[in-house]
């Protein structure tokens, strides 16, 4: 498992690379590939932005029916989400942004889960199988 | 921080955006296509994205808010050469470049532009 900092805009753009390596290993397709490291950029700037800063763990994991994918966890310890129904509203926006970051990058997984809690930090965990 | 490179050729301004684009990075380009804009009275913008290989939603909003910005200098902005995988993750991530003109190529792009003369 690799784990990556996210402390800048730079450390943005690494974990593109990063994730987009290591889901080209994993067998991923060309699309899936770009959906991945789209939802990863994504979430690595929220976690900078909102949560001023955090983590992303990579991991290659395989599906009970052997199927290939990459997982991606982000933790960050802002100040979390009241209202985590709300913040997952296309649309839906705390800064100046269109409000798609959360909402998109789930469309472009297949697993998302979103753990937050005011006052204790953000986690997502994403999981893109291949085909 | 990277820059991105504007060239001007005639009434148009080139920029192909040849690295990863962080957020500041394209903040800076925004900047630096307003100025130079309004200082040489380009008729035309034509951005070549072939070698991008992702346009998140913060990315989408910038390359959206160039084309409006472009339009305040009586400018129009082409977008050239998006990678198949990116136009469909646009398009799933819900992001439609809303007043961005596109075209397949950078020659194809010009021909648009050159209507505008």
């Amino acid at each position: 498992m690799d784990e990556l900092p996210i402390r800048s805009g730079d450390d943005v753009v690494r974990v593109r690379q990063q994730v987009r390596a290591v889901a080209e290993r994993s067998g991923l397709s060309l699309v899936d590939q770009t959906k991945l490291v789209t939802a990863a950029s994504e979430l690595a700037r929220n976690a900078l932005i909102h949560g001023g800063g955090g983590i992303v763990r990579l991991e290659v994991v395989t599906s009970a029916i052997g199927r290939a994918g990459v997982r991606l966890e982000f933790a960050d310890e802002g100040p979390g989400i009241g209202d985590i129904d709300q913040a997952m509203t296309d649309g839906w926006t705390s800064g100046n942004g269109l409000g798609l970051g959360l909402s998109g990058a789930r469309r472009l997984v297949d697993e998302f889960e979103l753990t937050s809690k005011p006052g204790s930090g953000t986690n997502v965990v994403v999981v893109k199988w291949s085909r | 921080m990277d820059r991105v490179p504007i060239a001007k050729i005639g009434t148009t301004l080139f920029v192909t955006i040849q690295i990863d684009l962080q957020d500041e990075s394209v903040m800076r380009l925004q900047e630096d296509l307003a100025e130079e804009l309004a200082a040489t009275g380009a008729r035309g913008v034509l951005i070549d994205i072939t070698a991008v290989e992702i346009v998140d939603s913060f990315i989408g909003r910038m390359l959206t808010m160039i084309g409006a910005i472009s339009r305040l200098f009586d400018a129009e902005t082409v977008l050239v050469g998006m990678r198949p995988a990116v136009a469909i993750t646009l398009t799933e991530l819900g992001l439609s470049l809303r007043g961005v003109r596109t075209a397949l190529n950078a020659e194809k792009g010009l021909e648009l532009l050159s209507g505008r003369a």
